[in-house]
């Protein structure tokens, strides 16, 4: 063996033992199995404790079928809500020029990086009894809404934005040329590409807004049937020492937010093939 | 597309109305609230016995999960650039997971494992180490919300830049300590730096999970949002608007901080 | 690009005053106290108070003065405010406590169960009961529904505020009240359920967790009666006159129930005979005067005498002993799967 190779073999087998394979999936496997895994393992297998009947007695009580209608209600309406305003924003964003643009764009993470007790003050500053717009929206579904649209802005806003940012306004100006209106070019050029990453971010959107706690908790007053969410019935559950039920419904929230997001997966990989099957 | 005047002036200014009524105009009466009666009631209200311990507690959680984040994500994100395994999808699940999870699901999953009555329960039971009540519980529930931000940020990165560098330096007789340091982590600062901003940021504002792993006592184990939380219930409304200010402030400075590690990511990756 | 991140003599610099000030930040003092300006809170012993979700106008006074009498002296309390039930169950789950006030003795009856509570906690002359209240009525101002007894709060269109009875010792004193009114001291059980039905199906909508959080619920614009301890309606009218808005009143039914709050020191306290000391205090003259002084009615009869026109005496004042006593009451109505009183209120509420 010449001593080039022979340097090269040590070469390789350094590099392979520093990052060995099996030593690193074991070292990521322990600790996301110690840190995420383990505990939600914990909420399977105390919903499963009283059989099957148990759960379906805890996720079928009055209290929690109301609490899922208020949750998924507020959670879709929002997600509706913010998928348009928030490509509308993004669009402004990227396409359009004006001062104060800068401020502006970073002001959209302010949501995502308050604390989501401080925007619950926040909402209840506006919306609350001292409100200096007399709106009181306390105690009220469409307070619970509005703290929600406060805290998914970021989501659709920030997965559209680099998609349009790349966007190419080739295709844009051929069909310009050729005499489409703005809403057909729109309509057929630019919203098929947007698609993906608008399903994307209405997916992870929706999944913040059914588990929210923190900011609607003050603003909600959790009214059964009203304003009371399922993230404050698995509380009160908790607190009252029913584990099963606290269980139950976890179970059914994570079954929901899971299910969305690989929907919402699927039917965005699938439109982003058809679009790079048209280009 | 370009949109006709009228459209443009429609989009933008509904864009920045809807930006405006639902973002600015809170943010800036909670601004308002707190710092009319004057800056000194502003410090006095956050430098309270308990909002000083308040704040301790939060600095000392950051303190043991950023560097536990870092420790751990940065081999988990090597892993996934660089390696190819079996499950290697699952292990990209798991680590997006804590994102779809609500924070009371995360407090009640680590109740019902490391409560007294839990499925771990010896751990306190027989051998007293508390960990609902106790410090480790909200350590362990902010590292649960955590754990994407680092991970997702290295791996990007390093997927990018490739080996290239690494094999180089193997090639001239490096161990792998000495590539790791001088190589790799040099390479992936900024991605790092963004992952540990986001950490801080997330870390210092978690409530829902800490909420219902803490056992809430001023002073002792409250968290500066648990602190905001209780000053709001007790009907001290000044000192929640004031201790919020000052959470709001820490998030302008991530935001701020994030805004620069942007562009020194931008700069490096054209390097 | 290596050498700039190890040897970078600014980056080390930056990380430096980070550590720094981090470190001056953690030496400052902290504590418990969460009024501005009060200062280091270093004191030689600190107690944890876990008690239920309203007699803090009390302790806040109870706390300075025993720091002033020579057993309390360097003592400073951390007080924790919850629904009696859940802070009960927390402290039977490691929550931190060395001395307990509970709303109902049920709750303390847990704690001598799992071991953290002495059983002879009430079996000397006090009965480990210090101050007590009676059920009251919180109506809006000026009693628009013009409520003055338990029928009224069936009539139609009422909306009564009260606590869940799963989580809130209050909720329990609440529906014991008219319980016992109805069913004439425990005797005709089936008119007293059948009136709990009516009120509970028909005119409570809301399930705060405890009885703060039902003043809270309440006062914020929700139903029309809230009912309530007579010390937490006295405190609400208070809080509403020093900002000059009085928006409630209080009535006491002509039959209403009497409440007994019980306080108990944990035996595993590290700190045992401080906090003997405090529930010792609580009982002195001086301790009592505090209490009926913050609204709550003392149990000392000499006390008692001198604010007996603060705290009118009903018609008839049902007592937990004239239902048998809570070892009975609790299993039969209040019990979390088989109460019928529970019952009731899951059916009602989910």
């Amino acid at each position: 063996m010449t001593a080039a190779a022979d340097t090269d073999i040590r070469a390789v087998a350094s590099v392979r033992r520093a990052g060995s394979t099996p030593a690193l999936v074991g070292a990521a496997s322990i600790w996301l199995s110690v840190i995420v895994l383990l505990p939600l393992a914990a909420i399977v297998v105390q919903s499963g404790k009283g059989g099957w009947s148990a759960f379906r007695t805890a996720v079928t009580s009055g209290a929690a079928l109301e609490s899922f209608r208020v949750t998924l209600l507020a959670a879709v309406g929002v997600t509706v809500v913010n998928a348009f305003f928030g490509l509308l924003v993004a669009w402004v964003l990227t396409r359009d020029q004006f001062v104060g643009k800068r401020v502006i764009d970073a002001v959209i993470d302010l949501p995502f990086a308050l604390p989501t007790i401080v925007a619950s003050l926040v909402m209840l500053a506006l919306y609350g009894p001292g409100s200096p717009v007399k709106l009181h929206l306390q105690h009220t579904k469409w307070g619970i809404g509005v703290a929600l649209l406060f805290v998914t802005l970021p989501f659709v806003v920030r997965t559209v934005q680099p998609v349009l940012l790349e966007l190419d306004r080739e295709t844009e100006e051929a069909a310009a040329s050729l005499g489409a209106t703005n809403s057909v070019i729109f309509t057929r050029v630019v919203l098929p590409a947007l698609l993906p990453a608008l399903l994307t971010g209405a997916g992870l959107a929706f999944s913040r807004a059914i588990g929210e706690f923190g900011s609607v908790v003050l603003i909600g007053g959790a009214i059964p049937g009203e304003t009371e969410v399922s993230s404050q019935w698995i509380r009160t559950l908790i607190e009252n020492d029913d584990r099963t039920g606290a269980a139950a419904i976890s179970i059914v929230l994570l079954a929901v937010s899971f299910v969305v997001l690989f929907v919402l997966r699927v039917v965005g990989s699938r439109a982003a093939k058809r679009e790079e099957q048209q280009e | 597309m370009t949109l006709s005047p009228l459209a443009r002036f429609l989009t933008r200014y509904l864009a920045l109305a809807y930006v405006l009524v639902l973002v600015i105009v809170p943010v800036g009466l909670i601004l308002l609230r707190t710092f009319t009666p004057g800056v000194g009631a502003f410090f006095a209200s956050i430098s309270t016995p308990a909002a000083i311990s308040a704040l301790q507690l939060s600095l000392l959680v950051v303190a043991i999960v950023v560097p536990l984040n870092v420790a751990f994500g940065v081999p988990t994100a090597l892993l996934l650039a660089r390696k190819r395994f079996r499950g290697k999808s699952i292990l990209q699940a798991v680590v997006d997971l804590p994102f779809a999870v609500s924070p009371v699901v995360v407090g009640v999953a680590l109740i019902l494992l490391w409560g007294s009555a839990g499925i771990l329960g010896f751990v306190e039971n027989d051998f007293g180490f508390k960990i609902i009540f106790g410090l480790p519980g909200i350590v362990l529930a902010s590292i649960f919300v955590t754990v994407p931000f680092v991970i997702r940020e290295v791996e990007p990165v390093l997927h990018e830049l490739g080996t290239d560098q690494e094999q180089a330096a193997a090639t001239l007789g490096a161990t792998w300590w000495q590539t790791f340091w001088r190589i790799t982590l040099p390479s992936i600062r900024w991605g790092l730096t963004y992952g540990v901003v986001l950490t801080v940021a997330r870390t210092l504002g978690e409530y829902g999970a800490v909420l219902m792993v803490s056992s809430n006592l001023p002073g002792t184990s409250q968290t500066l949002t648990l602190l905001v939380s209780d000053r709001y219930s007790r009907g001290a409304e000044y000192g929640a608007y004031a201790l919020s200010t000052l959470l709001m402030m820490v998030a302008v400075l991530v935001l701020v901080a994030q805004a620069v590690l942007e562009s020194r990511r931008g700069r490096a990756r054209e390097e | 690009m290596s050498a700039k991140f190890t040897a970078s003599p600014r980056r080390w610099r930056t990380a430096a005053t980070i550590a720094v000030t981090a470190s001056v930040l953690a030496a400052c003092g902290g504590g418990a106290s969460d009024v501005a300006g009060s200062g280091d809170g270093k004191a030689d012993t600190t107690l944890t108070l876990v008690a239920y979700a309203v007699p803090e106008p009390g302790w806040s006074k109870i706390v300075p003065a025993f720091a002033e009498t020579p057993e309390g002296k360097g003592v400073a309390v951390t007080t924790s405010y919850g629904a009696s039930g859940d802070q009960s169950r927390a402290v039977v789950d490691g929550k931190p406590a060395d001395i307990v006030n509970f709303s109902v003795e049920p709750d303390v009856t847990r704690l001598v169960k799992a071991g953290k509570v002495s059983p002879e906690w009430n079996t000397d002359a006090t009965v480990g009961i210090p101050f007590g209240s009676v059920v009251s009525l919180v109506v809006r101002k000026g009693n628009p529904k013009n409520i003055k007894d338990w029928d009224d709060l069936l009539a139609p269109g009422v909306e009564v505020v009260t606590p869940s009875p799963l989580s809130s010792g209050s909720a329990k004193w609440n529906l014991l009240a008219p319980y016992a009114s109805k069913s004439n001291g425990g005797q005709n059980q089936q008119a007293g359920l059948d009136f709990v039905t009516a009120l509970v199906n028909d005119h409570v909508k809301t399930r705060p967790g405890s009885g703060r959080e039902a003043t809270d619920v309440f006062l914020q614009g929700s139903g029309d009666v809230l009912i309530s301890y007579e010390n937490e309606a006295i405190n609400i009218e208070r809080m509403g006159a020093e900002k000059g808005d009085v928006a409630v009143e209080h009535v006491n039914p002509p039959q209403t129930f009497k409440i007994e709050n019980p306080v108990a020191v944990v035996t595993a306290s590290s700190h045992l005979d401080k906090a003997i000391a405090l529930k010792n205090f609580l009982y002195t003259p001086q301790g009592q005067k505090i209490w009926a002084q913050a609204g709550f009615r003392p149990v000392d009869p000499a006390v008692a005498a001198d604010f007996a026109k603060d705290f009118p005496a009903p018609q008839k004042l049902w007592t937990i002993a004239d239902l048998g006593g809570w070892g009975a009451v609790d299993t039969a109505l209040f019990d979390k799967d088989n109460g019928s009183i529970t019952t009731i209120y899951k059916k009602a509420t989910g």
